[in-house]
């Protein structure tokens, strides 16, 4: 698997080659914590405002302006204020905040104590899959670390400032990546989300005022205080500023995690040049799921020579989105139905059962894949399944009902004739995935 | 070789008053993750707890729970309520080894399918069900964040990733 950057100078990626990139030794001597210096010098007010001139968007897949979401925190508030990292990486098809974590987890933490001195936060909180038990040790160690040194705990670095930053471990939810239903979590309960209003940013953990930011919207804030907030964002697009982590798998010859700058040209020659194109000679580009398997799924001519550049707004044009950056490519040896089968099965099972459209909607579903790709299926079916998305669509309680709605919409839109094979002849012609 | 396949999600659990024991050790370690939280928000600590139980007793059993409720000051169905929503938390006893093959999209195209069937036919059981030796349980779940080094399993809390038939057979063959 590769881990490397394209078209940037590795800026995420920094440390993730370095012998003991982990330690904070080796992230003292890299220029780690010179950030946080800086930023305990300038008011909340100019680091939140580096934040929103950087035109950093959270990297867990919403993509909504970091700066702005910390504007939204109330000045006044006589509650304590939390900083929780989500670090819950659920999404399939992403994988990036994983290494991360493991190779470089003092850029997050710098990158938390940062938000905390910029929001009045004295508490944070790292949410982290139960499957990553790992990476909850690597950080442990880290957060030891940083209390050793002075950067966590009473008074840092003479500033007068507290924080604490500790691990908290999931046991398995999907659901628990969407900001609300993780802090349900993190009280100790079923991981159901919340309503919207209030916003986390007024009423999260505890009722109190909280921030809660992807692993990479945080490794990102040290940056964007050591360059500046302008020459961060020029870095990619006005719109989307700096570098990205792309997880790339599937069927291409070199899988990983790659940096890209934001606005990067183009999808085809990621995948074909930069990845090293196809897995197999035998078979053509077929399918791409850009952005993690909750956005919608794009053909071959959707991107060959479509010039499709890697940002938010390219990936809308292109017809998908860019979610979290999680790229599955598929060749052509591969079924569409059964692809998408398979999606929604894990959007069946990962569907917390708070709301009917998304709970029930998802079992109909899988019921009807089931009777299609076992030889049953029926004409009216394509038409009843798009009807089952519709009611789930915008009617869910939570974004989960839209991410299990989108992809069978979009494959059925772009691969009708899967769909069709399947309905008239009782199998797939070709493909056995 | 295969013990019967419970029909029911819970239906291994024998409802009792008996309370867990845990040595000091454990009640320390218990007492590092309530330090987290504040004070009047034990509960916090509730997921992290239920993780710990698990580890000490092998899965979320009866005493286990009313411990985690006198532990938490919590009624036992707010413990129940929490641990059954979570799939990593086991209602019933598994292997000694659990065997996680992961079989959301990528890994399932590039050879998910493969691996599980070579699995099971070696140890004689399908998914979701224990080998009569107690050793294995194999269970299929959704993506573990490894998609780049697909297929891929977990075994307890570790990842093996870029499996073969061959790899799998020197993993398997590695545990005792």
């Amino acid at each position: 698997m590769e881990i490397k950057a394209i078209g940037c100078e590795p800026l995420q990626l920094k440390r993730v080659h370095l012998e003991n990139g982990h330690t904070l030794k080796v992230y003292q001597q890299t220029g780690g914590y010179e950030s946080l210096k800086t930023a305990l010098g300038m008011s909340p007010a100019d680091i939140i405002d580096e934040v929103k001139k950087s035109a950093l968007r959270g990297r867990g897949g919403a993509g909504f302006p970091t700066g702005m979401k910390w504007s939204f925190v109330p000045k006044d508030s006589p509650k304590p204020k939390y900083v929780v990292c989500n670090a819950d990486e659920s999404e399939p098809g992403s994988f990036k905040d994983r290494y991360l974590m493991e190779r470089d987890p003092h850029s997050m933490i710098e990158g938390m104590i940062i938000a905390a001195w910029a929001l009045g936060s004295n508490t944070g909180y790292v949410y982290t899959r139960g499957e990553y038990k790992y990476l909850i040790d690597i950080m442990d160690v880290a957060l030891a670390e940083a209390r050793e040194a002075g950067f966590l705990g009473k008074n840092v670095l003479g500033s007068g400032f507290d924080i604490d930053i500790h691990t908290h471990t999931g046991a398995g939810a999907y659901i628990c990546g969407e900001e609300t239903a993780l802090l349900s979590s993190l009280e100790g309960f079923r991981g159901h989300p919340r309503m919207k209003p209030p916003f986390p940013a007024v009423e999260g953990l505890y009722a109190s005022p909280t921030i809660v930011n992807n692993v990479e919207t945080f490794t990102s804030v040290p940056q964007i205080i050591e360059m500046g907030g302008d020459a961060w964002r020029d870095l990619g697009t006005e719109k989307s500023g700096g570098t990205k982590l792309w997880s790339i798998s599937g069927h291409v010859k070199r899988p990983g995690v790659y940096e890209l700058p934001m606005g990067y040209a183009d999808m085809e020659k990621f995948i074909m040049d930069d990845c090293g194109g196809m897995l197999r000679a035998e078979y053509g580009l077929k399918a791409v799921i850009p952005g993690g398997s909750s956005v919608y799924i794009m053909n071959a001519g959707q991107i060959l020579g479509k010039n499709v550049t890697l940002d938010y707004e390219g990936l809308v044009e292109a017809g998908s989105m860019l979610g979290t950056g999680g790229m599955m490519v598929m060749d052509e040896s591969v079924d569409v139905v059964k692809t998408t089968q398979n999606l929604t099965e894990f959007y069946k099972h990962e569907s917390c059962g708070w709301c009917t459209p998304c709970r029930e909607g998802t079992d109909w579903l899988v019921k009807i894949f089931t009777r299609i790709t076992s030889g049953g299926g029926r004409e009216e079916d394509i038409q009843l399944m798009l009807d089952l998305c519709d009611n789930i669509e915008g009617k869910s309680f939570c974004p989960l009902g839209d991410a299990a709605a989108w992809p069978i919409q979009s494959a059925i839109r772009q691969f009708p004739d899967d769909f069709k094979r399947w309905i008239n002849n009782g199998a797939a012609s070709n493909g056995s995935h | 070789m295969a013990a019967a396949t419970p029909t029911s999600y819970t239906d291994q659990i024998v409802y009792t008053d008996e309370i867990a024991d845990f040595s000091p050790e454990i009640i320390a370690e218990m007492e590092s993750h309530l330090a987290k939280y504040p004070g009047d928000r034990k509960r916090s600590a509730l997921i992290p707890l239920l993780m710990l139980v698990q580890r000490e007793r092998g899965w979320i059993d009866n005493p286990g729970v009313n411990f985690l409720a006198h532990f938490l000051d919590l009624e036992v169905t707010d413990v129940w309520e929490t641990a059954t929503f979570y799939s990593m938390l086991n209602m019933r006893p598994v292997g000694r080894h659990h065997i996680q093959i992961c079989k959301t999209l990528s890994c399932r195209i590039m050879g998910e399918p493969e691996i599980t069937a070579h699995i099971c036919s070696k140890l004689g059981i399908h998914p979701g069900e224990t080998t009569g030796d107690s050793k294995f349980t194999v269970s299929l779940v959704e993506c573990l964040g490894s998609c780049g080094t697909a297929p891929m399993m977990q075994i307890g809390f570790d990842y093996h990733e870029d499996l073969t038939t061959e790899k799998v057979d020197q993993i398997l063959g590695s545990l005792d």
